[in-house]
């Protein structure tokens, strides 16, 4: 209450403090190995102004009296000299206030209540079983942990306390040959915002054979064919698609044009004849954002300007229907609401990283919503006459507004008269966004629908990372064009 | 910290002293058999602008303090940011429990001995004491030019100070001070049909010049507008030297003796062993990192208190070095050779006006974006050229053309060399932060793969 008092006093029209208090931990491993053991905290405050229509922003890890003072000074200061280049102000969405709120990531065991001794041991235990699978040759596994205490206070009167957890259990495994090496990454598990109960659940040591296998197999697996062929994505792969091509696009900072100098733009650009307008995909495709789902890593109670964020519509029927917005973004977008009968209301997608970095809009989870028909990997496969299917994420790249992308993947599998036939090797596609999303004919139900998740997904100036799930189910894409990227040195 | 403060003072980072007096507190907290500590932080400010005005700013101060606890082949890491006494025997504590009760490392090193390092020669005044104020004079001088063209202007500018020592219970003790400044404009015309980017980086804030890079983008922004598709494939390429920077820092973090040795880097040599001593690139490539070079400075030791020296990676296409940690070294019979956090690369002296002038058909491409690895066996990457993208016929710029995407290595765009210009500090980080020091000359390349087109401005 002291950094809003000073804010106030100052000449703040609006100021919210956030308190953060951040342990992560992470332990590495390489074979037989512990190569790192690390556990960090950092503490601190972030003091967000807005001062006659311009922001401004300070942070500091003393919470000393003075220092907090003298911060949220700062960030008036700061905010008066930002004010010199104004063209429109700013203003903001109304928000219902929480008094007294507060919120906890759905954890059932404290990953820092697990002793170091017992997590190291079973990563081990999981770098010997890929390593006993004959041509596996080194393995690295790791497991990261977070649990954020955060404290949001705001001068609408919302004081919020909320505790998050995230777990990511991960292993990577090396097959080499004379002159080749492959690797296998164990993506179908996911990071997930849950406690040490996701680590147990991964069952590495179960998996790790079977992925040190695949390792092995892509060495001898066959150099695909250049060509268009029909693509059948697995969970574990597509929700990168639609990360890339789905959510960033529908960021309105960026449709508005304020990523253009690191993030980009995008196509879903100008608002006004995109809204109600644009079809991104067949009628079937609905995409939902969310900060609510269980176990998702952007799950929250309130957002970082004390929004409590609802589940939303990006995609309804096929056609564009949403942006996802903050409560400086949402008015921009009046217009629209007062068309569908709805309140301009942020969609409470405020987050900053730590407490030293200043809250923007970042995706919620964004998600591929199951069909009606309860179709299974195994149908989607078996209704497939030439295709290929991948299974995890791999490389991926996609330009400034999000048209034209290229993605790798894990694990590829040729299709032949709706069976796997063999593996394949060095794939990638390369697609343009609305061509791509309006080529997919087929997905999957609700019993294949699963959270995948980007850990660190960057944006901003300085960049900043934030951690989002992406449900999805397989999906069947037609005619999409496959590169093959192996080259000789 | 260094008291007193005013509101807007020079930024605040722990001085040699300082660091000295911090890292003694906690190594007598210590009951290791051995301690390390290592010091970080000090004060950044940005400013972010978009639609011709500053969106958001911030001023952050931080310091964090790393224990490393070893006993016997025990370790483990602990960071904080809290440097009360509680603060600090907590840190040394968490890391000692941790320590007990980690596996035995059968590669520990030990500490290292005390050590003698150079001067670091990455600091100056003019960055540490840029303030918001100065910051929004400096958008300015972007944002009037853009206005006035009727054209928006959005951008970043960065500016750090701090400072980084490690000390250990050995007795070791090493201390630089460091700051870095970016600065990087992308403007658009208001139809979003063109866009141009200009950008520096520099950790002599005074070295950057606003007003310019402006003019370089609002003259690219209105160039490239409206631009004609051209067919994917093979062209000669003149690469400015940001591009050339964006592929070819690509290439350090590959440089990795235990990599490849262990067969899994492009620098793996067949039947076994690394490439050391093997041409790999065009003999006219010299590519080296300093960390006394004053355009390209870095830290004069890494984070055990090794001291880091010049290092030639690779000398007229020759591999000459490879970074060895301690262990891969000792195991391998030779010396440790630690990474710099700075490239340079050689070149010649040609303008980028000679490259276009001498090039019959090619493009030329002002930056790269989203580079991605796509096969690490040849160091191929993946990206698309951005803000700038321009048909050259017969000597001269004819056209805009569509952004293409690339599938291209760095290693084999060495060895399609046509001409070299003369090299200069480059912003190369995708984020517009100041990152390492990147020096690179502008290249004109033969044989460079696109292999689509992209509809994005």
């Amino acid at each position: 209450m002291l950094a809003l008092d000073a804010a106030k006093s100052a000449g703040a029209s609006y100021a919210d403090i956030r308190i953060s208090r951040n342990r992560n931990q992470a332990i590495f491993t390489r074979e037989q190995r512990v190569q790192n053991l690390v556990d960090n905290e950092t503490f601190g405050f972030g003091v967000r102004v807005l001062v006659e229509g311009a922001w401004g922003f300070a942070a500091s890890r003393d919470l000393s009296r003075e220092e907090v003072a003298r911060v949220a000074r700062q960030a008036v200061t700061q905010a008066r000299a930002n004010r010199t280049t104004m063209v429109r102000p700013v203003t903001l969405a109304p928000v219902t206030p929480t008094p007294d709120g507060s919120w906890r990531s759905p954890a059932r065991i404290d990953p820092f209540d697990v002793p170091v001794e017992e997590k190291a041991a079973l990563l081990l235990a999981a770098n010997a079983a890929a390593l006993g699978v004959q041509g596996a040759r080194f393995v690295n596994s790791q497991m990261f942990f977070l649990r954020e205490e955060k404290t949001l206070a705001t001068t609408d009167g919302t004081y919020v306390v909320q505790t998050i957890f995230r777990a990511q259990p991960s292993m990577t495994v090396t097959a080499v040959a004379s002159g080749d090496f492959q690797t296998r990454q164990s993506n179908d598990v996911q990071p997930m915002g849950r406690g040490y109960e996701h680590v147990i659940d991964a069952k590495l040591v179960e998996n790790a054979p079977r992925w040190a296998e695949e390792a092995v197999r892509k060495l001898s697996a066959k150099p695909v064919e250049v060509g268009r062929y029909d693509l059948i994505l697995h969970p574990s792969h597509l929700w990168l698609t639609i990360h890339e091509s789905i959510a960033h696009p529908t960021e309105l900072d960026r449709a508005m044009g304020y990523e253009a100098n690191y993030a980009g733009t995008s196509f879903v650009a100008p608002p006004e004849k995109m809204l109600g307008s644009l079809k991104y995909g067949p009628e079937f495709m609905n995409v939902q954002g969310d900060r609510s789902q269980s176990g998702s890593l952007s799950a929250v109670g309130w957002d970082d300007e004390g929004v409590r964020p609802e589940e939303f519509l990006i995609i309804k029927n096929g056609v564009f229907n949403d942006y996802q917005t903050t409560r400086e973004q949402a008015p921009w977008l009046q217009w629209w609401y007062s068309r569908q009968n709805q309140e301009t209301r942020s969609h409470g997608c405020s987050y900053a990283q730590s407490w030293a970095d200043v809250q923007f809009q970042r995706m919620p989870n964004v998600s591929l919503l199951p069909g009606e028909q309860n179709h299974s990997w195994d149908d989607l496969i078996a209704a497939t006459d030439r295709g290929i299917a991948i299974v995890g994420e791999g490389s991926f790249s996609i330009d400034q507004q999000r048209y034209n992308a290229q993605f790798g993947g894990q694990v590829f599998y040729e299709v032949r008269g709706g069976k796997i036939v063999g593996m394949l090797k060095d794939v990638a596609y390369q697609l343009r966004t609305p061509e791509f999303w309006n080529s997919m004919d087929m997905i999957g139900g609700r019993d294949s629908y699963m959270l995948g998740g980007a850990f660190n997904d960057g944006k901003g100036q300085p960049s900043q990372s934030n951690a989002v799930s992406h449900g999805c189910v397989p999906a069947r894409f037609r005619n999409v064009n496959v590169i093959n990227t192996g080259r000789q040195a | 910290m260094s008291a007193p403060r005013s509101l807007l003072e020079p930024a605040r980072y722990l001085s040699r002293a300082e660091a000295e007096a911090l890292a003694k507190r906690v190594l007598a907290l210590a009951t290791a058999d051995a301690t390390r500590v290592t010091l970080q932080g000090g004060s950044r400010g940005n400013t972010r602008f978009a639609l011709n005005q500053i969106s958001t700013a911030g001023d952050d101060f931080n310091t964090t303090v790393t224990v490393r606890s070893l006993f016997g082949k025990r370790s483990a890491n602990v960071t904080t940011n809290k440097l009360d006494d509680a603060g600090l025997r907590y840190a040394v504590e968490t890391s000692e429990r941790l320590a007990k009760l980690a596996p035995e490392d059968p590669e520990e090193m030990g500490e290292l001995d005390p050590q003698q390092y150079a001067e670091s020669r990455s600091w100056s005044d003019a960055t540490a004491s840029l303030d918001p104020a100065a910051r929004a004079d400096a958008v300015r001088a972007i944002t009037q030019a853009t206005s006035a063209a009727g054209l928006h202007g959005t951008g970043y500018l960065e500016t750090n100070a701090g400072s980084f020592a490690v000390a250990n219970s050995k007795g070791l003790f090493a201390y630089a001070r460091g700051t870095g400044a970016a600065l990087t404009t992308t403007v658009r015309t208001p139809d979003g049909n063109g866009s141009g980017w200009a950008g520096a980086a520099h950790n002599d804030w005074s070295r950057l010049r606003p007003a310019e890079l402006g003019a370089r983008a609002i003259e690219k922004a209105r160039r490239s507008a409206n631009p004609v598709a051209i067919e994917p494939g093979r062209y000669t390429v003149v690469l400015e030297p940001t591009a050339v920077g964006n592929l070819v820092q690509n290439m350090g973090f590959a440089l990795n003796a235990r990599n490849a040795d262990e067969g899994r880097s492009f620098f793996s040599k067949q039947g076994g062993g690394n490439k050391i001593g093997m041409k790999i690139v065009d003999e006219r490539v010299t590519i080296v990192s300093d960390p006394l070079d004053p355009e390209a400075p870095a830290n004069t030791f890494n984070n055990e208190g090794l001291p880091t020296a010049r290092t030639v990676w690779i000398e007229n296409g020759v591999v000459r070095n490879l970074a060895y940690d301690r262990f891969w070294a000792q195991k391998m019979g030779k010396q440790p050779l630690p990474f710099v956090a700075s490239l340079s690369m050689s070149g010649g002296t040609a303008t980028i006006e000679e490259l276009i002038a001498s090039t019959q058909r090619g493009i030329l491409v002002t930056r790269f974006w989203y580079i991605r690895q796509v096969d690490p066996r040849v160091l191929l990457v993946t990206g698309l050229t951005r803000d700038g993208t321009f048909l050259i016929e017969n000597g001269k710029i004819t056209n805009a053309v569509k952004n293409l995407r690339f599938n291209e290595s760095p290693i084999f765009m060495l060895n399609n060399v046509e001409a070299m210009g003369r090299p200069v500090r480059v912003s190369a980080s995708e984020s517009g932060s100041p990152g390492v020091a990147v020096v690179v000359p502008p290249l004109k390349v033969r044989d460079f793969n696109f292999t689509s087109l992209s509809d994005a401005v």
